[in-house]
């Protein structure tokens, strides 16, 4: 790229294909001319180039980068179709709200489009491989994100797509028209399985709807996975008898090789478990593996999304969630953890409505204020229960059904296991807020405003929830989040 | 016991007026709506006894109210819950359930457990009121 070259695209095909070094621009990777197909996968990717790379060629590199080019004209390129597989770059647009005058670096949207004949059906680890596997480090980019992308219906088709999906799980469970509760066991580490099944236990029967292992509880000194899954199934067993509702709690498969993970799901599926999870950092194809073993064997499967965080967090760099939380429908994932917006962890509301309306949309529009830049059609894939998770209380109950509606798992680890009043008080707190809440959107009150009156009428029959309400009620994460969508709603005339 | 299956078991039980008014909002979104009974209400059996059919375009929930509490004086020992039913693409399913009676005494749930192989144990939620047949129960 330091080489001095001519511009513009080289139509003689001797000179092209002469060894040498040329510009992507003109090896044929920006093509503002094109019109993406049907069956292309498109990208959408937030470029931040070094200083003296020009946006189109930025563009083009990544276009070449992520599919066929290397740095120099190879001849092997004339025993191929290398048009069709080239990926082309074929928009650039700067994002609004950087470069000069503002404290961000200029950054530039880039579309490009693949062909389909790229990709390996049923295959995620072999769409990251493709787009995500090299060009991130180029030098001439100081920064690369993935920000978007629209899976083409004729790839869509290739995959199995979540086990259960919500519907199933709802009829396994008969638990229609609200959200489901769930709490993560806390302490995160060092109970012992005899313990942990205590906690399991209480919260369950004081009215939660499932219980989870964190995402670092496989099989550690502290507890062996075994002696986790025997008392873990136990309490579930007691809780419902005592309650006369389906419970579960999603026992932790992830473990060191694909043959353990297979192992301990077997002994999930032998003890009679409704549900089992796996952690984000096992991998595409494990993923793909153990959602298959779950259709098989009618589990419904909980995706952590452990170590996320790392690459999705940064606006000018990494993979944005909404691009994870759609390789993860179509690898299969029935729950996938996707955002709080209130909580402890990173979530700007309108950022995570769009992580919600990737899981749960038979079609997801496009919508820039949500961070959503294409349609997707998920042609009739099952849907994702999305998941919230960390530092949440039942004194947002109002916040949280604003912003998600119904088909969510609300976790309340803390948020139970806190509770002054005891795990049962805290998890009777939690039902309590949320059933109130949804009987009172269901009649017409306007939540959003009148939720916290809703909640303190209920507090007045209900004592844990009083109490939690009391010890909680101060709790806020006010933070400046990391990443919010570029274009902002604007207010119209009639508001 | 209090069986806790439905929308707002944990809440007092609903009045009439409050029924009506879930009733209005599941008209309101343009579900359908069913009533339905038993006296085996362990939690994974699923098929109750469907009072009548399922109510579709309905125009008044006046309607719906009126048969839960014909279904009230015709089972007055049973469990009785409403449901709404959404038939749009990718959801035809139940989307609304909630139980609008209960026995005077709910004897609730034993749990049996058989020793397997090890450690396991097989586990059996048992319904005491299903020890007697159906009609005798509650």
């Amino acid at each position: 790229m330091n080489l001095p070259v001519d511009a513009g695209i080289v139509t003689d095909p001797r000179a092209r294909y002469a060894a040498g070094v040329l510009k992507y621009k003109q090896m044929g990777y920006w093509r503002p001319d094109y019109e993406p197909k049907d069956t292309d996968t498109l990208c959408l990717f937030r470029i931040t180039p070094q200083q003296g790379v020009e946006p189109e060629e930025a563009a083009a590199a990544v276009a070449g980068e992520s599919s066929t080019a290397t740095w120099t004209v190879v001849w092997t390129d004339l025993l191929t179709a290398c048009d069709d597989y080239r990926a082309k770059a074929y928009r650039v647009d700067p994002v609004p709200g950087t470069g000069p005058g503002t404290p961000t670096e200029q950054q530039y949207f880039a579309w490009v489009a693949y062909d389909l004949v790229l990709f390996e059906e049923g295959s995620i680890a072999n769409m990251t491989a493709s787009l995500i596997g090299n060009v991130f480090g180029f030098k001439p980019l100081k920064a690369l994100r993935l920000e978007d992308i629209r899976v083409p219906v004729a790839y869509v088709k290739t995959f199995a797509g979540p086990p259960t999906g919500i519907v199933v799980e709802r009829e396994r469970l008969d638990k229609f028209g609200r959200p489901l509760l769930g709490a993560t066991i806390k302490p995160k580490l060092g109970l012992s399985g005899k313990n942990y099944g205590r906690v399991v236990y209480e919260a369950l029967a004081g009215g939660l709807d499932f219980t989870k292992d964190d995402e670092n509880i496989n099989s550690q000194p502290f507890m062996h996975w075994r002696d986790r899954f025997l008392n873990c199934i136990d309490a579930v067993n007691k809780a419902q008898a005592e309650t006369g509702e389906t419970k579960g709690h999603y026992l932790n498969v992830t473990a060191g090789t694909m043959e353990a993970m297979f192992e301990r799901a077997e002994f999930a599926k032998e003890l009679g478990s409704c549900i089992v999870m796996a952690d984000l950092v096992v991998g595409w194809t494990a993923m793909q593996s153990i959602s298959h073993w779950c259709r098989a064997n009618d589990m419904v499967l909980h995706m952590h999304r452990a170590g996320h965080s790392t690459y999705t967090r940064q606006k000018n760099h990494g993979v944005s969630f909404r691009v994870i939380a759609k390789w993860c429908r179509l690898a299969g994932v029935d729950h996938l953890h996707a955002g709080t917006a209130v909580g402890k962890l990173e979530g700007d509301p309108r950022t995570v409505q769009g992580y919600y309306a990737v899981c749960r949309d038979a079609v997801t529009r496009q919508d820039l204020t949500r961070g959503l830049f294409f349609e997707q059609d998920w042609a009739d894939l099952r849907k994702v229960m999305p998941v919230a998770s960390g530092g949440i209380h039942a004194g947002q109950m109002h916040q949280l059904l604003d912003l998600f509606g119904d088909d969510v798992v609300l976790q309340f680890g803390g948020g139970t296991i806190g509770h002054p009043g005891g795990i049962r008080a805290g998890a009777t707190a939690n039902r309590v807020a949320l059933e109130a809440m949804v009987k009172a959107r269901n009649e017409g009150i306007d939540i959003a405003a009148e939720g916290p009156e809703v909640l303190r009428a209920a507090a007045r029959w209900c004592a844990p929830l009083d109490q939690a309400l009391a010890t909680w009620k101060d709790v806020s994460f006010d933070y400046t989040s990391t990443d919010t969508p570029d274009f902002v709603p604007t207010a119209t005339a009639a508001a | 016991m209090r069986i806790t299956q439905g929308q707002f078991s944990f809440l007092p039980d609903l009045s009439d007026d409050e029924i009506r008014r879930q009733v209005d909002h599941a008209i309101g979104r343009g579900w359908a709506l069913s009533v339905e009974h038993t006296d085996d209400p362990h939690p994974r059996n699923t098929y109750w006894h469907l009072w009548g059919l399922p109510m579709f375009h309905i125009a008044d929930g006046a309607a719906v109210v009126h048969e839960v509490n014909a279904c009230r004086k015709a089972f007055p020992g049973d469990y009785i819950k409403v449901n709404a039913f959404d038939n749009s693409r990718g959801v035809e399913t139940t989307v609304m359930s909630f139980i609008v009676q209960r026995p005077a005494d709910e004897p609730g749930f034993g749990l049996v457990r058989q020793e397997g192989a090890s450690r396991q144990l097989r586990y059996t939620t048992r319904g005491y009121a299903a020890e007697r047949p159906a009609g005798r129960r509650y």
